[in-house]
């Protein structure tokens, strides 16, 4: 099997400690040589994973907690958030996430439920599960040749 | 990790000048200031957001939010000053078609 380091962080399911979980991935990521422009994309896609099921237990009025994992390998790093609490439907969000349609008239934009577009968006695979809870699992490749948006040289993926 | 909201109200114009980050626990707190002022018809609300280092689905909801109440109360929203990191959200979710965005975008930080 392919080695890895493995992470794992316990937060409980509220909105405040987005932001706690947003630093550790922060600081896993920057540890791998991730650059600039990919620790943000991270540090938001997990966020919504997280908001997702913090939400989620909100909703369920739960006391609930939510767990993360982070398997660092020499390509890419994995993460995983999961919230134990109850099932919701997969179909029903994936019929509800895309960008916006610029002829959809503005009473029906939706107000919430891009956190699922935006992960898509920003990581390079992803697969979410809702058999026990609901398990969010997200891969990002580290990039060797691209430029943060900080360098001064341009970057070659614009 | 918090967001500094800062309201100036004057006349026809509030400013609205945002510093630190909007998230899950964040973006309430800029709903419950940001839509009252929305409501009054005539008023252009403009956020700054040079100082907002981080955001995401959630500040989104917001600003759709404080755009539909614009529409029901004639009034109008504008964002101004972004930093690249920001802008780019609204870009990929298409909401730059539809919200007045100032396109002079901020760097990184």
């Amino acid at each position: 099997m392919e080695p890895f380091d493995f992470i794992e962080i316990k937060v409980p399911a509220k909105s405040e400690y987005v932001g706690v979980l947003r630093l550790s991935t922060s600081g896993v990521a920057n540890r791998m040589g991730f650059n600039y422009e990919d620790i943000e994309d991270l540090k938001v896609a997990i966020s919504e994973a997280m908001t997702n099921a913090v939400t989620h237990a909100y909703q369920e009025a739960e006391e609930g907690e939510v767990t993360v994992g982070f398997g660092v390998y020499d390509d890419r790093l994995e993460v995983m958030v999961a919230d134990h609490g109850g099932s919701f439907d997969l179909g029903k969000v994936k019929a509800e996430i895309g960008p916006y349609e610029q002829s959809e008239p503005i009473e029906n934009l939706r107000e919430g439920g891009f956190g699922l577009f935006l992960i898509d968006a920003l990581m390079d695979k992803v697969e979410i599960t809702s058999d026990h809870g609901v398990i969010v699992l997200m891969t990002k490749y580290i990039q060797e040749n691209k430029v943060g948006l900080d360098d001064d040289q341009i970057s070659t993926t614009q | 990790m918090n967001l500094d909201i800062n309201v100036s109200d004057k006349d026809s114009t509030a400013v609205v000048t945002l510093a630190g980050e909007i998230d899950a626990y964040t973006a309430p707190q800029l709903k419950e200031q940001l839509l009252p002022l929305t409501k009054e018809s005539g008023k252009v609300v403009e956020v700054n957001l040079e100082n907002v280092n981080y955001m995401d689905s959630t500040g989104l909801g917001v600003f759709v939010s404080a755009l539909k109440s614009t529409k029901e109360n004639n009034s109008e929203l504008k964002l101004v000053q972004l930093q690249s990191r920001v802008m780019r959200l609204f870009e990929i979710t298409g909401l730059t078609d539809i919200i007045n965005i100032d396109s002079t975008v901020r760097g990184g930080s």
